[in-house]
């Protein structure tokens, strides 16, 4: 007896036709390719524009120079923490020049150098490392929004500060950083759908830098790419060369004429590595070895940069070193600034919870301005 | 209650055209509870949005929107439904302006239907105000009237800080004598209103037990009590001096309230009124709350949930002998 001669078989044949449904079937365009796109030591970099690559040189030579600083200033307790971005120059920079004047910057803890590099003071953007306060400047006057620690909770951000300003009207087209490790919380997924599905003026910039603190992006991802996780949201993933500035500025600078065009946002992922430990508080070495480490200094993108320009004639030794003279001059001003002794105000505890004091906030501010008397007296 | 608030975020939408109402299910459909029914006809559906459905994204994206000059109002659809948005209340929401020191403050309403007493299966009765309440930086409001409702909440919208605006659902229903046409004053955020006067103990309350009290007293007048009651609508701030002034009239005080009763509001209510009213007070001050369970399944939640009889027999404890 078969399928068919079973009592009662015809009967359920009737209607099978499922209600019609089909997915998109535009998601080609949308896969990352399936190498990191690269610029510099290819054919690509014929179309190097001169003026553009000297800007980008000083600023990563500038970029290193701070990092160098930043770390020097840990040591010597200025600041609490700081997290390198020793070898992940070339994104931090491209981040910042890629956006206009009007744009906004979602950092990320990590992302001080991009904030730097678009203008914030450096000291300002290290108070919060230095620890006394949250944040050290304007967000709106700078149009960078606050460093965040949590991981991925300011993309949600990006995409509702883009989203409000196409409503009114604005060019407006806000840049989110996060690293790999963001990549697998769940507000990462949110913003990446929300975006979509409003196409929303954002792009989405993952600095995959090989681990989250100590885990390898093999244990936080089995995605073949993290730009692949694009795909799935129906937005373009783009993977490139995080060490490769020229890439990293391309690629970067696409994305945004593609938001501010209105075509929505894109995800990007940056090849790079991070070439010291999370933050000073780390201990690498429990979990990498010097082989890797190694071969990344061979692909570093300060180097990778310079002998491209050097060998095309777009800098020479002159030029090397007047950057170099620069970098040094941002690094004394920034040692100048953090040596001075931060004034902190006791009752700023007080201040900025509410726009109005609340009685019970009154009463605490009254306590512990008793208190810093009785001290002052004793 | 639920034409009061409607009528509230259409009133403050009409005024200022930065307010956009956003949550799943608030557009088309008017939301589960239609409070946001017809405002996507009127407004259109850029300023009241069917998002996605993704808490954490709702008030995120809400975040970045106020950062740019907007007011969202956002809408948590259920109690139990807004804990995928702690992260984004407790860091950034209620952090925000502390964190940039004034510059960047963030008014947003973020509406929470709250509490029991509708039959709602799991996961769509708790009373969450605890959580809301132990967090600096969020303004928590909770109507209990019709006019309350609509008052509050456009005080809430106008806010240049966060509220969290409970809703208590089973009240959304509750007819009262409100003319639309002409709405009450609005009354400010932080202060709590005498809703009956009494001599012999004060009921101090909120939301949906506002009504349970309101009858508690009356059928505590057959026991010889005549009980004051206590509204507090706003539970952060908290009117410590309506409270306090109410007690050391009446020398007795029980708090009332849905949620669990171990760290919940009432547990610091007890403890400010006991701090500042120790030499009026005839007896301690008592609690009537929720039992310290998760809520219960529909069928047996008569038995967790405050009511008459309980209050009455707490009220009755307050004869303090020892």
């Amino acid at each position: 007896m078969t399928v068919q001669e079973l009592p009662g078989a015809g009967a359920s044949h009737r209607s099978t036709q499922p209600p019609a449904w089909s997915p998109r079937t535009d998601a080609a365009p949308l896969l990352p390719d399936p190498e990191p796109y690269r610029v510099l030591g290819t054919e690509a970099a014929d179309g190097l524009d001169p003026e553009l690559m000297r800007r980008c040189y000083a600023e990563l030579v500038r970029g290193r120079r701070y990092n160098a600083q930043a770390t020097a200033l840990t040591k010597q307790g200025r600041l609490a923490v700081y997290p390198s971005t020793v070898g992940q120059e070339a994104c931090e920079i491209a981040a910042a020049l890629v956006l206009e004047e009007q744009d906004w910057l979602f950092p990320s803890y990590r992302d001080t150098l991009a904030a730097v590099a678009r203008g914030l003071d450096p000291v300002q953007a290290l108070t919060l490392l230095r620890g006394d306060w949250h944040t050290g400047y304007d967000p709106r006057e700078h149009r960078i929004a606050p460093l965040s620690t949590p991981l991925a909770t300011q993309l949600p951000h990006a995409v509702g500060l883009a989203h409000a300003a196409r409503l009114r009207g604005d060019d407006v087209v806000a840049l989110a950083m996060v690293g790999d490790g963001g990549t697998s919380e769940g507000d990462f997924h949110e913003a990446l759908n929300f975006a979509a599905v409003w196409q929303a003026p954002v792009v989405f910039l993952v600095q995959n830098n090989g681990f989250a603190i100590s885990v390898p992006l093999a244990k936080q991802t089995a995605a073949p790419t993290l730009a692949h996780k694009a795909v799935g949201y129906g937005m373009p993933g783009r993977l490139v060369d995080g060490n490769d500035i020229a890439a990293m500025h391309e690629v970067l600078s696409e994305a945004v004429r593609r938001a501010r065009a209105g075509g929505g946002p894109t995800l990007i992922e940056a090849v790079t590595y991070r070439m010291e430990a999370h933050t000073n508080a780390d201990d690498a070495t429990r979990y990498r070895g010097d082989a890797e480490v190694e071969a990344w200094k061979a692909h570093d993108p300060v180097d990778l940069l310079e002998r491209e320009l050097t060998a095309r004639g777009i800098i020479d030794e002159a030029a090397i070193q007047a950057v170099r003279d620069d970098a040094e001059a941002m690094a004394a001003a920034l040692r100048e600034g953090m040596n001075a002794d931060p004034v902190v105000d006791p009752m700023d505890l007080f201040a900025h919870v509410y726009a109005e004091q609340t009685d019970r906030l009154r009463e605490q501010a009254a306590m512990l301005r008793a208190e810093l008397e009785a001290e002052d007296q004793s | 209650m639920a034409q009061a608030l409607t009528r509230a975020m259409r009133d403050a939408m009409a005024e200022d055209p930065t307010v956009h109402v956003m949550g799943e299910d608030v557009g088309t459909l008017g939301g589960v509870f239609r409070i946001t029914d017809g405002l996507a006809k009127e407004f259109g559906e850029e300023r009241c949005t069917d998002t996605p459905l993704a808490e954490a994204g709702i008030l995120g994206a809400a975040v970045g929107m106020a950062m740019y000059g907007l007011r969202p109002v956002v809408e948590m659809q259920f109690d139990a439904f807004a804990y995928p948005a702690f992260e984004q209340l407790i860091s950034h929401v209620a952090k925000m302006r502390n964190r940039t020191r004034g510059a960047m403050p963030l008014p947003i309403t973020i509406r929470v239907p709250y509490g029991g007493g509708i039959g709602g299966v799991e996961h769509h009765c708790d009373s969450s105000e605890a959580y809301y309440v132990a967090t600096p930086g969020l303004h928590v409001v909770t109507p209990a009237t019709v006019e309350d409702a609509y008052g509050l909440l456009r005080a809430s919208i106008a806010s240049d800080d966060p509220v969290v605006f409970l809703e208590p659902k089973r009240l959304y229903w509750s007819k009262a004598d409100w003319r639309p046409e002409a709405p009450a004053a609005v009354p400010g955020i932080g202060k709590a209103l005498v809703r009956r006067t009494g001599t012999s103990a004060t009921l101090i309350t909120y939301g949906p037990s506002l009504p349970v009290c309101l009858e508690a007293a009356e059928a505590a007048r057959e026991e010889g009590w005549d009980l004051e009651v206590v509204d507090l609508r706003s539970l952060v701030p908290f009117d410590e001096d309506t409270v306090v002034e109410s007690v050391r009239r009446t020398g007795r005080a029980v708090v009332v309230h849905e949620a669990n009763g171990f760290g919940g509001p009432g547990a610091e209510i007890a403890a400010r009124v006991t701090e500042r009213c120790f030499h009026h007070l005839e007896a301690p001050v008592l609690r009537v709350t929720g039992f310290d369970i998760p809520y219960p399944p529909p069928m047996l939640e008569k038995h967790h949930l405050p009511g008459v009889d309980r209050i009455l027999d707490t009220v009755a404890r307050l004869q303090w002998e020892n």
